[in-house]
């Protein structure tokens, strides 16, 4: 089956705008909240949103990238440790509001090992996620995120594949592979 | 994703350099995460480590233990003096009895060469060498090339010096065969006694006059002499080696450039090392110390993922 395009260019970027909306009805002026890319590609949906926030009057919001390689739960399930990647976040986030960020929610299971690996850095307020595609189907565990992009139904035989203008010279979002239902 | 080639780590003879940049890589990550507030990942929490000192030690002894417990580990314990190897339990017995209780990882440091080898053999637990003999000692060189990239930002034609006890020194051993994979150059000095001959045929270069080959060198990797590991004289006194291979302040002074100091430590005060130059900017053997921990988990974490 051919790839289907989930999001064009043009509907990627109205989708981060209205995120970036929603995020200030809620945080109004961002005195207390700061935001955590997860690390790899969860990165660039936070530069994203960081950087249209300043756009939009928000400048100087705390923006973090958080690694959750040493917080995984299947170390040693998949036979091979995984390369970990940069860690960065150069503020304290005790009693701050918290933006988690990634691009597809999926099992949940990154989301997991990122909240351990965030109470590691403090108590925060409160944590939200906002994720670019929320595959709600496959959830392994009760995660759900307050602010998406766009909800994709597909079968875990598919793939979801976000194309990043910084990587893949153009914003666009996929879904590959066969839909097969197993019985 | 990647993965190490080996399952255990006995020798850095037996690593390929992407192994190498792999250790460094992922001990730089865990050094980040050893200046959180909270300096603990979960990792390794299923996972048992034993550490077996069949020789004495401070410094790798902790350095380890410290390292698998940033890591969540169990850990367990053992030194041969107060144990049943003194009623003459075999090495294997020892081991197999231990890991008889579920035990996932070992770490060995032992005073004849080739024990880490030859249990790699028999057993099933991954096995890092914490020191054998005269042999390897691969943390310790990891940790010092390690410590030698994050100063100069590359390794490759590094001039790195090491100065002493060639001969009896398993760090030597370990510290050349790293360093020449990764391309940086060595040079040897010491007494010809403690620098064995043909040393060179391994790619080193050997210079006995300490001024001469001090003046090479971008880092000096100042040994210790090894008076337990010999059974004859190999000096004529401590103080003569001073003498000649003491490295101190006013040699260092009557050098042009800035020499980096290195030593794995313990430190023989006045011998090898003058404190002057041992507690001077040039030196950087605390910060070996410290970039020890993170490179040993670096090891751990990715050989418990090999399993």
């Amino acid at each position: 089956m051919q790839p289907r395009a989930i999001l064009d260019s043009k509907q990627f970027s109205l989708t981060v705008q209205r995120l970036c909306h929603q995020l200030i009805e809620n945080h109004t002026d961002f005195s207390n909240t700061v935001l955590i890319g997860v690390q790899p590609r969860g990165i660039y949906m936070a530069n994203r949103i960081y950087s249209l926030l300043q756009k939009l009057g928000h400048a100087n919001v705390p923006f973090g990238k958080l690694d959750i390689t040493f917080y995984r739960d299947d170390f040693r399930v998949k036979g091979k440790p995984i390369e970990a990647n940069e860690t960065n976040i150069d503020f304290s986030i005790e009693g701050k509001r918290v933006v988690l960020i990634d691009d597809v929610l999926y099992t949940g299971r990154t989301i997991r090992s990122a909240l351990d690996a965030i109470l590691d850095f403090g108590r925060p307020d409160d944590v939200e996620l906002l994720v670019l595609i929320d595959r709600r189907l496959h959830r392994h565990l009760p995660i759900e995120a307050k602010y998406v992009g766009k909800v994709v139904d597909s079968v875990s035989t598919e793939k979801v594949k976000v194309d990043w203008k910084e990587t893949d010279g153009k914003d666009s979002v996929w879904i590959l592979g066969e839909p097969k239902v197993t019985a | 994703m990647s993965a190490l080639s080996q399952k255990h780590l006995i020798g850095i003879k037996y690593l390929q350099k992407s192994d190498i940049e792999l250790i460094f890589q992922t001990a730089q990550q865990f050094k980040d995460v050893l200046q959180r507030p909270i300096k603990k990942v979960p990792s390794l929490r299923d996972i048992t480590i034993a550490n077996l000192f069949f020789e004495d030690s401070t410094r790798t002894r902790i350095s380890f233990e410290l390292a698998e417990k940033r890591l969540s580990a169990d850990t367990i314990n053992f030194s041969a003096s107060g144990s049943s190897v003194k009623k003459g339990e075999t090495l294997l017995d020892t081991v197999n009895n231990i890991l008889a209780m579920k035990v996932d990882m070992v770490v060995m440091r032992h005073s004849s060469s080739g024990a880490p080898l030859f249990l790699s053999k028999h057993i099933n637990a991954n096995i890092i060498n914490a020191g054998d003999g005269t042999h390897e000692h691969p943390t310790q060189g990891l940790l010092d090339a390690f410590s030698m990239l994050e100063k100069f930002g590359s390794l490759k034609g590094l001039n790195v010096l090491i100065i002493g006890d060639i001969k009896h020194s398993r760090v030597a051993n370990s510290n050349i065969q790293l360093l020449l994979k990764m391309g940086a150059n060595v040079k040897l000095c010491g007494p010809p006694t403690l620098v064995p001959k043909h040393i060179e045929e391994l790619g080193v270069t050997v210079e006995l006059n300490l001024k001469k080959a001090l003046e090479w060198c971008d880092v000096a990797n100042v040994l210790r002499i090894q008076l337990e590991r010999m059974d004859i004289k190999f000096v004529p006194s401590l103080r003569e080696y001073s003498l000649f291979y003491g490295v101190n302040k006013t040699l260092l002074d009557s050098i042009k450039k800035p020499i980096t100091i290195m030593h794995p430590g313990p430190i023989n005060r006045g011998v090898e090392l003058s404190s002057d130059a041992a507690d001077s900017s040039q030196s950087i053997i605390l910060q070996q110390v410290e970039n020890g921990v993170a490179v040993r988990m670096a090891a751990l974490y990715l050989l418990a993922g090999r399993a």
